[in-house]
């Protein structure tokens, strides 16, 4: 049997998701062996316009241009596997949504005119169908390899939608939100970094977008009995994943009605045994 | 005249995408475009209205390779507005992140972007086939440098360690050990791809363009020092402006920046040009063992200079590494106050200046960000210029490759600044 026909490809981005191929190391090759990698601008000068079995799609849709190459990408592939923060959800750039285009082409460039760029930066879903998703600002390596994995064996690549909370408590780490009283997002978090930031002993601020059942509610009502604002919830939700919708959403709630929400109280009373 | 026209649809193993138009009458250029195409990211308009603590989680997702970078010029400016002052063992904690980021950055450059144009395969898993040793050490270094950046900000792509101020977390001496006796046993690997960089036969070209790069009193420069060129600039970070410029041109998202009014370079090769007296004494060793004279002029030399710098950087980790005494805390604090300042530290690919204004909460007001990659543009341009004209008399897929290669010499980091590099030529 052949070996499957991979693609990697990039629209809006850092480049942070196809390096995490990259940085495989030794792993790089024993892909290699198991897949014909051939289209990944970034590792090979071999152009291969497809059809592809599986094409790994890092970036976001934010140019005219973007709209027909992914169309034609879903067109030319089997099996679409949307990678990253930005394929998932926007990304970062995702931004520049919540704000008017033309202010931010008009302050960074002189010459706004020969700037193309769609009024939102916008996830693959929106402009076709993709077939699994993977998530996390950069994905996780082992995320990533435990999907080839699936592919390879033909079975439909699933990832936890648990939180990151779950992961952090089984490493027994200290609670940065309550212990530290820090505004930690692990809690509305997905799982998948490995509860990186708890670990660097400091608080988790969502790159890997909202876990399975987020109570964004509870969440903000925690940051305000720490003593933050209703603002400061609605930026910490503005952030990596500011247009995925359940975050939008909850975004929006705080920036609405952030004043009518009372603040949850965090610190235990010294003595009380509860 | 006859008329030839090539299209070559991408150009392939650089960070991100771009395009290079040439056209070509008789053996005249009468136009020459690097065109980089920035989806545009906004990031400095992103900035605005976050707080200090968030400035270097935005600013590490500006580039998926040199986020070490992004975050060290944020919080050098930052902490010059609140005035703060980091203590010696964070300073050194610093340079260790940095010298990860070099090692990473620069080992992928020269294995997987660069190395295969010389051995004439069109990427590092073919070339692995034959040069299995060479292509595994590279691996194998690179991957001493994600870890490196790994030990100090958690994982390698879009760090989360690093604050105004310090790390939120000082690594265990256990985890330090460990890193110290890898950073070792890998020292002979580093000289064998110094060596084996220098074997390496590239074009002899000769590129006059002022060099730019940071100068420390007694270091070779990557957190701190004075703006230096060798047509005698010598600016601190704060005058930037004073002597660069950035513009637009109408065929590139990227801003192009000039230095009183002339194209620069900056990166490995400027950089190792004006601090052949900041090696340390075995690199230095190891660099006149290499047969190849320096200063060097030639952007082909950009190769052995990125494999000089892993070399400096090993050096420099391992003296960091061994007087490593966990301190009690990873970071001092800090205290908000308004105020405008700006830093600039060593990337890999070069300078990169950052100026922020913050008030007095410490939400950023206004930031300003000059990658390396727009610095390099125009004296990208010149070069290609140059390239086409040296070459001339090669056929057009011949022609096609040296300019690619010639681009990769500069290892540009388009996603900083870019997206799309389709490469066309036309002759008439």
């Amino acid at each position: 049997m052949s070996k499957p026909r991979v693609a990697v490809h990039k629209f809006s981005s850092c480049d942070g998701c196809q390096l995490q191929f990259l940085t495989l190391e030794e792993e790089l090759l024993t892909l290699a062996d198991r897949v014909d990698i051939v289209y990944f601008l970034e590792a090979t000068s071999m152009i291969d316009e497809g059809p592809y079995d599986v094409s790994f799609v890092e970036g976001s849709v934010s140019t005219p241009h973007d709209v027909e190459r992914i169309k034609r990408i879903r067109e030319q592939s089997r099996f679409l596997v949307a990678i990253g923060a930005c394929a998932t959800s926007g990304g970062l750039q995702a931004l520049r949504n919540w704000g008017k285009l033309d202010a931010f082409v008009n302050a960074v460039y002189a010459s706004p005119e020969h700037i193309e760029s769609l009024e939102h930066s916008m996830p693959l879903t929106d402009h076709v169908r993709v077939d699994a998703e993977l998530y996390g600002c950069p994905p996780d390596q082992g995320q990533l390899k435990s999907v080839v994995t699936d592919l390879l064996n033909g079975v439909q690549p699933r990832v936890p939608s648990e939180s990151v909370c779950m992961k952090c408590k089984r490493d027994g780490n200290v609670c940065v939100l309550v212990a530290k009283g820090e505004p930690c997002m692990g809690p509305v978090t997905r799982t998948g970094c490995g509860a990186l930031c708890p670990h660097q002993e400091r608080d988790c601020y969502g790159c890997f977008g909202p876990q399975g059942g987020p109570n964004f509610t509870a969440m903000g009502q925690c940051f305000l009995g720490l003593g933050l604002a209703p603002e400061d919830v609605t930026r910490r939700l503005r952030f990596i994943y500011s247009w995925e919708p359940a975050i939008r959403e909850a975004s929006k709630n705080w920036e609405a009605q952030g004043q009518t929400h009372t603040p949850l109280p965090l610190q235990r009373t010294p003595g009380d045994p509860s | 005249m006859t008329t030839r026209r090539i299209e070559v649809p991408v150009l392939t193993r650089v960070e991100g995408e771009g395009a290079l138009h040439v056209r070509i009458e008789g053996r005249a250029i009468t136009d020459l475009r690097l065109r980089i195409f920035e989806p545009p990211r906004f990031f400095e308009k992103f900035l605005e209205g976050r707080t200090w603590k968030e400035v270097p989680d935005v600013t590490a997702r500006i580039c998926g390779i040199c986020p070490v970078a992004y975050q060290m010029s944020a919080v050098h400016a930052i902490e010059k507005i609140f005035g703060a002052a980091i203590t010696p063992e964070i300073r050194d904690l610093r340079r260790l992140y940095y010298c990860g980021e070099w090692i990473e950055s620069h080992a992928l450059h020269i294995h997987l972007l660069a190395a295969p144009d010389f051995f004439g395969y069109p990427d590092a898993i073919a070339m692995a086939r034959e040069y299995p040793t060479e292509v595994k050490r590279g691996m194998h270094l690179q991957a001493i440098g994600n870890d490196l950046v790994k030990l100090l900000g958690g994982r390698p792509v879009n760090p989360v360690g690093a604050r105004p101020g310090g790390f939120y977390r000082a690594p265990e001496k256990g985890e330090v050990d460990a890193m110290l006796k890898r950073c070792r046993d890998a020292l002979p690997a580093v000289a064998g791809m110094v060596r084996w960089t220098a074997g390496v036969k590239v074009p002899e070209v000769i590129r006059e363009v002022p060099w730019v790069a940071m100068r420390h009193p007694d270091e070779y420069p990557m957190n701190e020092g004075r703006i230096v060129s060798d047509t005698g600039l010598d600016i601190d970070a704060e005058d930037f402006e004073k002597h660069f410029t950035e513009f637009q041109a109408p065929h590139s998202t990227a801003l192009h920046a000039h230095l009183d009014g002339q194209p620069y370079w900056v990166g490995p090769v400027p950089r190792l040009n004006l601090n052949l007296d900041r090696l340390p004494p075995e690199t230095e060793k190891l660099l006149r063992e290499t047969g190849v004279a320096w200063p060097s002029p030639n952007p082909y030399h950009g190769m052995l200079a990125r494999a000089i710098e892993v070399h400096v950087a090993f050096i420099e980790a391992i003296r960091i590494l061994e007087r490593y005494r966990r301190p009690a805390k990873g970071y001092v604090e800090v205290t908000p106050r308004a105020g405008t300042a700006a830093a600039v530290t060593e990337a890999p690919r070069g300078i990169l200046w950052h100026r922020y204004t913050l008030d007095e909460r410490g939400d950023v007001v206004h930031a300003h960000i000059v990658p390396p990659t727009s610095q390099n543009q125009a004296a990208m341009e010149a070069d290609l210029y140059q390239s086409v004209q040296e070459a001339l008399d090669l056929d057009d897929a011949a022609l096609t490759t040296r300019l690619e290669a010639a681009i990769r010499n500069y290892d540009p980091c388009i996603s900083c600044a870019t997206h799309f590099l389709k490469l066309t030529v036309e002759r008439t």
